[in-house]
């Protein structure tokens, strides 16, 4: 009731000048009235934030049915970076998830003035993407033809075409752009007011004015919510603090993690033309001249993401709205001339103003969305990286279906809080991290990019002998690897630099490292990997594992077995090597970005029960990968212990000694399908078992190797990962996997019933590997991941990771195949239907032929060198 | 002698020279018909005997002065590309920025720019920079040398452990001498900031470390048992006259090394000023002996500069420092105590360390020459008793400590030699650092505000903005910035660098002539931070 109140004084301030104005003059009466309005002292749902994403939430919660929810909002609705944003949106994206989001949004404010009657300024303008370069250009035909494929129209178009759309725009130094004729403008305020709107009308209550101090939390779950009103109690809490969402997640008595960061951000408003630019003029992003300009009241709205962002509010500074921070002329000079190269007749254009609008930004470019780790209940949804409006509609709808299902419809993993932890929420990580991502916004996003800020947080002990040895480092989950070494003699300034879509430079580098992986031996430093240790008094350990992973884990002692960790739907939350110790302790080996999400799934399942011990030994253990026919020499020289196959057979593992050190874990598994071991060492033996390794490895032809020639190694061995191509909506018996699931092990396990359906109705998407037939790896275009795949012509799906193999000389692509059929929907994925068709994987708009196989080519496992080849250049150390 | 004339001409024509060069400049006028009777502008003088130049200033000998002006007569141009000159003005700057922790700066000090330009070969001037690790507060000072470097250097070495020691508490100090005595590891007490080119000299290393400790010693038995909160002011004047009490001590007793020897003999009889600030919190205390100069750099609320000088020179400029002297001495001694401005006759600051010359009676100063190693035995320099010395000592090392309150205004603080004074107006080097730091950080912002402005306009505003930063920017430290306008300015004030380039290609011979050793350390403060101690109280 009060909402409509609040809503209809917002709306008689708004005297026609649009959106930007009614921040001047609100009337005191309002606030008053606000004010004396109590807070229920109960509710299912409090949301914090009455934003974009906070309207939205409540919008789409209260659509799926959930009434009783509070929505609070410090100030006034809609007047953080959601009143200032530039209002476009725009749906080419470089991430399936975040483009489906776009899209989801854009369909939404299309129809919300007619849902709620309130005006949106929804204009269908349409957007284009101007490349000055060709790098530009191929980045744009990647999304293009992602957007393509999941009904977004869009084209790449020439330069005269550009003009033709835009009658101020200078194309003399483009190659051209592409055009996505359905993007939009709208005003962003008034798109949060209708979700408020309607959200109010469907019953959620909606107080300004009121600050969220804590949230309150007893035994990992949410109970309520202390205001600065009074308290509410509460199951669930939902951040949308915008650039307070990471404060108000430290105000907790536990801390939740939130790693989002403020920077300054401006843009340029202008008096209207002479002849004023028509309400439907296409939005310009000119991401080389790091600018975009849509028309905003017949003049031009112009903003964009410099070099050197200005970061701000590190040390959580928190005032009640954003105020109007300062105007920095100097600072925005370089977009300005930027602008004006870009449309030369803006000179004699009047300025109204520069906006200083502070947006948030994560640490990888991503928005964060999900639930919280370690309290159940708190879900976030914040840290929009400037494209809160396009996003704003889908995350909202995302979220709210987690809540109400307990999962969202897609696949959301790249946008999940849990892919972050405690370690990324440094201020000065963030601050820093932060002034590295902005630019990156407009930067150009080849395959292979690193963060260059935020480093060296967790290493491995080696870390200081590999990088002597030359070793160039990439960063997972702050964890520095190897990506290759550098040989002495190579020209390491041209290597730094190297970006493009083509062969890089290492290609030469890596192949060497993959070809004494298969020849001779080449050890991996992977660390990183996340290990957790479970043990228990009784069968307790081996009773929860079995309920909560899909394959059989009652082995013997010693053995190693690959599982899954399924959700209720089969999916996969989670994919590991799991060894037995013990009758009552196991050890569990998991992709390195899971240790949030793991942890807190197990911890979610698990029984509260003080018998059972589950740990964290991550940091304990510095992890060798040593991979090659030769590794089981270099080990048995090591240990004076044979470890052939018959005395040491595949996933087995066995604590030993190796040099002086005692207590390894050895491990016959090197996750690439290639013969070795993976040693795990307490880190206090890593150097002495590293130094060991090599010295004795010398006469063997030992190398160093990154995790590029794993990767290049375990795709063409069609070893699916975790995280890139296995998420939780992908089931074992969708990617081959029948084998690591043990449907009839004696007792029931998570997904099982999931998966038993799915056997008997078969599968509707299979994880297929593809050999590029006709692909040039000198001249043409590399793939990367995310390409569409045609069978017979027909659009089939998208491929998940790419490499090249060198033993195939192919480039080799893992994606899903679906059968989606213009008549009758999508249809069952059988073995036939995969091999019955013919596959092209659409690079950039170019599409490949490709062989497609279920199993990996088995020539691969029986790798001999021919007598004539050998030369005397293999005699010479590596 | 025409031929020189040639050279300096364009720069003797010059209006402003005789401002700017001072003292140097008279003597100029002069050996352009004559030859000096004596180095022009040192500030110790002394007849120019070939002995004193090997003792004290190998390079600089009367032989090789001559030579240098033949040298010079040859018609040849010494110009430098702007990229040479940067890389002249550059060699010896560094920057420290005081780190963020958090995200917050809770340090007064934002950090500070130094840099140095030789005059002398090799330069006497050192400058030394550290933050006390047991205490709170940052330690910055510059040491003017004179007859040689050695007790610059060592000054620049000794002094802020002499202070910090002076500063801490006495349980500390227990603690320190506690881990000396049984051996375990010591509480490091400074954190140096130090450009490559400063060295520490090892040899010295533990000798340096024993009169330390000997000091620390003393302050522990001197405890009285209540715990009194040590006055900054008293335990800088404190460290200043215990360090220059070693100094001298360690020359009486010598060392059984004879290189040791010669070098606590080379630091006691050369001399040097120092120039020292203390920073913590809004408390900073400037504790000067001699003429280096500290400068604040305060920003009015229209924006524009202004200076306030921290130190008093003493020289005999200052009428205090005369009356000091003619006080200390019978009367007798009034006329000659202070003679052509120096005293003695001699010496041009009226406080300094080291020189013993000025501060033994000469009963001693024989006895350690005629004990000491024969290089000093045989050198004229150190045998010669300055005349009319009757009562010494004539020189003390007790600094003359200023308290000053940080306030928001106070931008920045300048601690320089006199090489930087003689040649430039205080009011202008703040001025210089002032928009050069401003310009930096955030010069006057354009703002719109109800006029009427098109976006070309607005372009070509920011543009010429951004044209004249980047001059500015050409260097990345303000002691640099200020070095080139020391060096380089024309009648206008502004860097002329035919002439920055002529000045920096003076021969080593001929430098010392035209300029002094400048060394500079501009001190940035943290506004926010100062703000915020204000309204705590």
């Amino acid at each position: 009731v009060m909402f409509h109140r609040l809503l209809s004084v917002v709306r008689r301030q708004r005297t026609g000048r649009g959106w930007q104005n009614w921040s001047s003059g609100r009337s005191g009466a309002s606030a008053a009235e606000a004010h004396s309005v109590a807070l229920p002292a109960q509710a299912q749902v409090v949301i914090c934030g009455g934003g974009i994403m906070g309207t939205s939430v409540a919008y789409h919660l209260s659509k799926m049915g959930w009434k009783d929810i509070v929505l609070l909002e410090q100030g006034r609705l809609a007047a953080g970076s959601t009143r200032f944003c530039a209002g476009i949106l725009s749906t080419a994206r470089h991430l399936s998830i975040e483009q489906k989001m776009a899209d989801y949004s854009n369909k939404l404010y299309q129809q919300l003035e007619q849902e709620t009657g309130i005006q949106t300024g929804y204009i269908r303008t349409g957007s284009i993407f101007l490349a000055q370069t060709q790098d530009r250009l191929i980045s744009l035909k990647r999304i293009n033809s992602r957007l393509n494929v999941i009904g977004i129209p869009s084209e790449i178009i020439s330069p005269k075409k550009v003009a033709e759309l835009h009658p101020l725009l200078n194309v003399h130094d483009l190659v051209g752009a592409m055009h996505v004729p359905e993007d939009a403008v709208v005003s962003s305020a008034d798109v949060a007011l209708a979700l408020a709107s309607a959200a109010s009308q469907n019953g959620v209550q909606i107080y300004d004015r009121t600050s969220v101090l804590h949230v309150m939390v007893k035994k990992g779950q949410v109970t309520g919510v202390e205001t600065d009103k009074g308290q509410i109690e509460c199951q669930y809490f939902v951040n949308c603090a915008g650039q307070w969402a990471y404060e108000l997640g430290l105000s907790n008595e536990e801390p939740v993690s939130i790693p989002l960061h403020a920077c300054e951000h401006f843009y340029l408003l202008t008096r209207p033309l002479e002849t004023p630019l028509q309400s439907n003029t296409p939005t310009i992003v000119d991401a080389d001249g790091r600018i975009y300009i849509r028309n905003w009241q017949g003049g031009i709205l112009s903003g964009g993401f410099e070099k050197n962002p200005k970061p701000i509010f590190t040390e959580g500074k928190n005032q009640l709205e954003i105020q109007n921070l300062q105007e920095d002329w100097d600072h925005f000079e370089p977009l300005l001339s930027s602008l004006l190269r870009r449309m030369p007749e803006l000179d004699t254009l009047e300025i109204m103003k520069l906006v200083n609008c502070p947006e948030t930004f994560t640490p990888d470019m991503r928005c964060i969305l999900g639930e919280s780790p370690l309290v159940q209940g708190y879900f976030v949804l914040a840290g929009m990286n400037s494209a809160g409006i396009s996003f704003g509609g889908g995350a909202g709808r995302y979220l709210a279906e987690w809540m109400v299902h307990g999962y969202p419809s897609e696949n959301i993993w790249e946008l999940d809080l849990k892919r972050f932890g405690a370690l990324q929420s440094s201020r000065t990580f963030l601050r820093h991290r932060v002034m590295e991502v902005m630019p990156l916004l407009y930067d150009l996003k080849v395959p292979r990019w690193d963060f260059q800020t935020g480093r060296q947080l967790r290493t491995s002990p080696l870390y200081d002998r590999l990088d002597a040895q030359g070793a160039r480092w990439m960063e997972k989950h702050g964890f520095e690897r190897p990506k290759y070494f550098v040989p002495p003699d190579k020209d390491l300034l041209a290597l730094e630099q190297s970006k493009t879509f083509y062969k890089p430079d290492w290609f030469d580098i890596v192949e060497s490292e993959v070809k004494c992986c298969k020849e001779a031996v080449c050890v991996i430093d992977m660390s990183s990997f996340t290990k957790f240790e479970i043990t228990s008094t009784g069968d307790q350990a081996l009773e929860v594992l079995q309920y909560l992973f899909s394959n059989d884990l009652d082995v013997p002692v010693g053995h190693i077995v690959h599982t899954g960790m399924l959700n209720e739907g089969g999916g996969y939350e989670n994919d590991c090597s799991i060894a037995r110790l013990s009758k009552r302790s196991f050890f569990m080996i998991s992709p390195t970005d899971q240790q949030v999400h793991c942890w807190a799934w197990l911890k979610k399942h698990m029984p509260e029960d003080s018998n059972l011990l589950l740990e964290d030994v991550t940091w304990k253990y510095t992890a060798l990968n040593l991979i090659g026919p030769r590794a089981v020499d270099v080990l048995s020289e090591l240990s004076y212990a044979p470890m052939t196959p018959d005395h040491f057979p595949s996933l087995f593992c066995k604590e030993m000694s190796v040099g002086y050190a005692n207590g390894i874990r050895v491990m016959s598994m090197t996750h690439t399908g290639e013969p070795g071991f993976m040693l795990y060492i307490p880190i206090e033996y890593a150097l002495h078992v590293y130094n060991e390794v090599m010295s004795v490895g010398q006469k063997y032809g030992i190398r160093n190797a990154g995790y590029y020639a794993l990767r290049s190694l375990r795709i063409e061995k069609f070893f699916a990962f975790w995280g890139q191509d296995l998420n939780t909506l992908t089931t074992p018996l969708e990617c081959g996997r029948e084998s690591r699931v043990k449907l009839e092990k004696g007792m029931d396990f998570m997904g099982r019933d999931a998966l038993l359906q799915q056997k008997q109705n078969g599968v509707y998407k299979r994880l297929t590997m593809f050999i590029l037939d006709d692909h040039d790896t000198d001249l043409d275009l590399w793939p990367w991941w995310g390409e569409p795949i045609y069978r017979n012509g027909q659009y089939a799906g998208k491929t998940t990771s790419s490499a090249y193999s060198y033993t195939l000389e192919r480039h080799v692509c893992l994606g899903f195949v679906h059968n989606f059929s213009e008549d009758t929907g999508e249809q069952v994925v059988t073995a036939d239907f995969i091999n019955r068709g013919e596959y092209e994987i659409d690079i950039a708009g170019h599409r490949f032929q490709a062989k497609a196989k279920l199993y990996p080519v088995t020539s691969l496992f029986t790798h001999k060198r021919r007598k004539d080849d050998v030369e005397l250049s293999d005699l010479h150390g590596k | 002698m025409p031929a020189p004339a040639q050279l300096f001409f364009p720069l003797l024509r010059n209006c402003e020279l005789s401002r700017i060069y001072g003292t140097a400049c008279y003597c100029h006028h002069k050996h352009l018909c004559c030859p000096p009777p004596y180095l022009p502008q040192s500030r110790l003088r002394y007849s120019p005997h070939p002995a004193y130049a090997t003792f004290c200033r190998p390079k600089e000998s009367w032989w090789q002065y001559t030579q240098g002006r033949r040298y010079a007569s040859t018609p040849q141009k010494f110009y430098l590309t702007p990229p040479q000159v940067n890389s002249i003005l550059k060699a010896n700057e560094y920057s420290f920025k005081v780190p963020e922790f958090d995200g917050k700066n809770v340090s007064s000090v934002l950090g500070f720019d130094s840099n140095q330009l030789p005059a002398n070969a090799p330069i006497e001037d050192r400058r030394s920079a550290a933050t006390c690790l047991q205490t709170r507060g940052m330690l910055l000072g510059v040491f003017d040398g004179h007859a040689g470097c050695a007790c610059s250097q060592a000054v620049s070495e000794r002094l802020f452990y002499y202070i910090a020691v002076s500063l801490l508490p006495h349980e500390t100090l227990l603690e320190i001498e506690n881990a000396v005595e049984s051996g375990r590891a010591l509480l490091p007490i400074l954190q140096w900031h130090k450009h490559p080119n400063d060295y520490f000299s090892k040899e010295a290393s533990k000798l340096y470390f024993n009169s330390l400790r000997t000091y620390w010693q003393e302050l522990i038995d001197l405890n009285t048992g209540e715990s009194t909160d040590i006055d900054v002011k008293e335990a800088l004047i404190n460290a200043f006259k215990r360090l220059d009490n070693d100094i001298s001590l360690e020359a009486q007793v010598g060392d059984p090394n004879s290189f040791l020897n010669y070098l606590v003999l080379r630091v006691a009889f050369s001399g040097a000023t120092a120039c020292v600030a203390h920073v913590d919190g809004v408390d900073l205390h400037v504790a000067n002996t001699g003429d280096s100069r500290a400068m604040l750099g305060v920003q009015e609320e229209d924006g524009s500069w202004s200076a306030v000088t921290l130190s008093n020179d003493h020289n005999a400029q200052n009428e205090r420092e005369l009356e000091r002297l003619k006080l200390e001495h019978p009367k007798n001694e009034a006329k000659s105590v202070v003679k052509q401005d120096r005293l003695l006759g001699l010496l041009m600051p009226f406080r300094a360390f080291g020189d013993v010359k000025f501060k033994w009676s000469i009963d001693l100063q024989k006895r350690v020459i005629e004990s000491g190693p024969d290089q000093l035995n045989d050198n004229e320099y150190t045998k010669f008793i300055p005349p009319n010395y009757y009562t010494p000592p004539y020189l003390t090392a007790e600094p003359e400590v200023t308290y000053h309150r940080l306030r928001p205004q106070d931008k920045f603080l300048v601690l320089a030699t006199d090489g930087l004074w003689e040649t430039m107006h205080r009011q202008d080097v703040v001025r210089i650092v002032g928009e050069y730091l401003t310009g930096m950080h955030h010069q006057q912002p354009i703002a719109v505000g109800g006029y009427k402005v098109t976006l070309g306009q607005m372009h070509g505003l920011l543009t010429e903005r951004r044209a004249k930063m980047s001059s500015v920017f050409e260097d990345q430290n303000a002691a640099t910035h200020l070095i080139r306008h020391a060096v380089g300015n024309n009648e206008f004030g502004t860097v002329d660098h035919e002439r920055l380039s002529k000045m920096l290609s003076l021969p080593e011979e001929l430098a010392r002539m035209y300029r002094d050793d400048i060394t500079i350390i501009v001190v940035q403060f943290n506004s926010h931070v100062v703000g915020a101690y204000q309204n705590q109280e």
